[in-house]
């Protein structure tokens, strides 16, 4: 019965660097359906086997829909509408195949060269400047900001500002408000611009979108456009970049595999995006709307279920050698990009804007290695996704 | 077009699919994932707006719907 599991602190540790606590591991084999007590809101089940992950991710009984307006397990007091990840197929479905419009393979693959160009700028900034630098500040954060604006459509001038917006974003929560307001100001501005002058562009589209049929409320376009690709599409690859450099560069064997073959880097990205989560904690509990079982375990209606995708990818039913990086697995079905309808709208995105970081800093810096060590890697703390903030590196 | 016996094909490239059930999200009466790839539950559908929104979902386009009678392409949208 579920009322004797004991009821866990969530989430659990912060693990150093890029490593994930061991009691996910352990959960997987022992409790697969664990209670967890999260800051705020009720207590939720938490599911940590591959198997269980995608059934709640995929199975329409899990609703994410459902959740709204419940004390949904969360991090922070407040709650905040929700967008895109709120919602379940087919409302779900009408916001999705329009933002998904502009970040098909196709249209990704057209930007792979103009983001080789960005990424190539911002690192002959850097080599200019001298060894060693801060990979961080002077490569994986303009680099994805810019990439974003030229699918946006931000104009040229306008990306400093838009930088700093961006940046802010993610810092303490009172400046987050201010630079959140402003943020929200010029999309309309820009919205609106497009409104007089139609646009190709990502936030065009969005606007043309909105303007013919009304299928996207002023609220949604801004939050898709503003909020949701923006926040989303910076900081998850402005993280991972230094994640996956941190990765190689304290794995000397990984680092030289790469090098020796390049080929491998469009695997290594998928091994890297693996074993390595961007949130190490659970978030979005999908609600059951029937009683429904997982791993032997009754879900009653109602109930929230959280699920652990680090867990997931580390399931040793599906991957051999769990916990060791390897470039040539012949599968890789992970799931750090979620399953089902959520699937990462930006993972085709993210992908190529990643595979094009690898490719450009092992081009560009034959030599690479920490500049002092671990003492020139801070990392963040009390934040959403988890990765370095400072990675001083010198070739 | 007679709404009456129109049929649908659906057709997904197994080898472009890299099996994100997002279609299978959209249109679960149609398309299901099978062995981590999207499959087609049969080769041919009654009308339905899920199927064309699952083609045009899918970040792939790997889903291809066609009209069954005239062959005609009704998504992906190019
Ligand atoms: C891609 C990886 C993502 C990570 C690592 C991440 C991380 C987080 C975390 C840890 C929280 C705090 C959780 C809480 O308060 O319960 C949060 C809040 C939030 N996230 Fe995400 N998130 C991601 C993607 C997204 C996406 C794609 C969306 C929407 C399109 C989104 C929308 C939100 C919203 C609206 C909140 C505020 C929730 C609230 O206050 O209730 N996030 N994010
Ligand atoms: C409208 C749709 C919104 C979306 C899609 C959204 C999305 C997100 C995402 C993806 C994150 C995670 C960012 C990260 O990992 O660094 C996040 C964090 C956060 N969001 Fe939102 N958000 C939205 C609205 C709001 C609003 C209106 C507020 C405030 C009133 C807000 C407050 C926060 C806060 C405080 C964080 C945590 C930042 C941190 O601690 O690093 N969000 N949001
Ligand atoms: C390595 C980078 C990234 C990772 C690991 C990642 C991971 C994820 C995950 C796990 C989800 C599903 C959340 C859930 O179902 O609870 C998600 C959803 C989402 N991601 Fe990402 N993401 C990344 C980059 C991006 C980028 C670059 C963008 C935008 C350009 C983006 C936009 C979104 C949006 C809009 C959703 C919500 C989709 C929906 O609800 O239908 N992500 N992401
Ligand atoms: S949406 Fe496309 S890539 Fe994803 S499972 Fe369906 S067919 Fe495969």
């Amino acid at each position: 019965m579920t009322i004797d599991q004991e009821i866990r602190k969530y989430p659990f540790s912060e693990a150093p660097g890029i490593d994930i606590d061991p009691v996910y591991g352990l959960l997987r084999s022992t409790e697969p359906l664990a209670r967890v007590q999260l800051p705020y809101g009720e207590v939720s089940w938490l599911a940590t086997r591959y198997e269980d992950v995608k059934t709640v991710l995929t199975d329409p009984r899990f609703s994410r829909a459902a959740a709204q307006g419940k004390d949904q397990p969360r991090t922070r007091e407040e709650m905040t509408y929700e967008g895109i990840i709120g919602l379940d197929p087919p409302d779900h479905t009408r916001l999705r195949k329009l933002a998904g419009k502009a970040l098909t393979a196709r249209r990704v693959n057209e930007m792979r060269e103009g983001a080789q160009r960005i990424a190539n700028e911002y690192v002959d900034e850097m080599i200019a400047k001298g060894s060693p630098g801060d990979l961080v500040e002077l490569f994986a954060l303009p680099y994805p900001i810019t990439v974003i604006c030229e699918l946006l459509g931000v104009p040229f001038e306008d990306r400093a500002q838009f930088r700093i917006w961006t940046e802010g974003l993610t810092s303490t929560s009172e400046q987050l408000m201010v630079y959140a307001e402003q943020l929200f100001g010029y999309m309309g501005k820009l919205v609106a611009q497009r409104r007089e002058q139609p646009t190709d562009d990502l936030l065009g589209a969005l606007v043309k979108a909105r303007d013919e049929g009304d299928r996207l409320t002023e609220q949604e376009l801004l939050s898709i456009a503003g909020v949701g690709l923006l926040l989303t599409g910076v900081e998850t690859v402005s993280t991972h970049i230094p994640n996956f450099v941190y990765a190689l560069l304290t794995n000397p064997e990984l680092m030289a595999q790469l090098r020796a073959d390049r080929s491998l880097v469009p695997a290594a990205v998928e091994e890297l995006l693996r074993m390595i989560p961007l949130n190490p904690a659970a978030m979005f509990p999908r609600y059951a709307v029937e009683d429904i079982e997982l791993s032997g375990i009754t879900v009653r209606a109602g109930e929230p279920v959280l699920v652990s995708l680090p867990g997931a990818n580390r399931d040793p039913e599906i991957f051999d050698n769990p916990e060791t990086f390897d470039f040539t697995r012949e599968q890789n079905p992970h799931v750090a990009f979620g399953h089902g309808p959520h699937h990462c709208l930006g993972a085709q995105l993210a992908r190529m804007e990643l595979q094009v970081a690898l490719h450009t800093v092992l081009d560009r810096f034959p030599e690479l290695s920490l500049a002092d060590g671990d003492a020139g890697v801070s990392w963040k703390s009390g934040q959403l996704v988890r990765g370095p903030n400072k990675l001083l590196v010198a070739w | 077009m007679t709404t009456v016996d129109t049929r649908w094909t659906v057709t997904v490239d197994r080898d472009a699919c890299i099996g994100t059930g997002v279609c299978a999200g959209a249109a679960p009466r149609q398309i299901e994932i099978r062995a981590g790839k999207a499959s087609a539950l049969a080769p041919e559908t009654a009308p339905d707006e899920a199927v064309i929104d699952a083609a045009d979902m899918c970040p792939m386009s790997a889903i291809t719907v066609r009209d069954a009678a005239s062959g005609a392409l009704l998504a992906p949208e190019e």
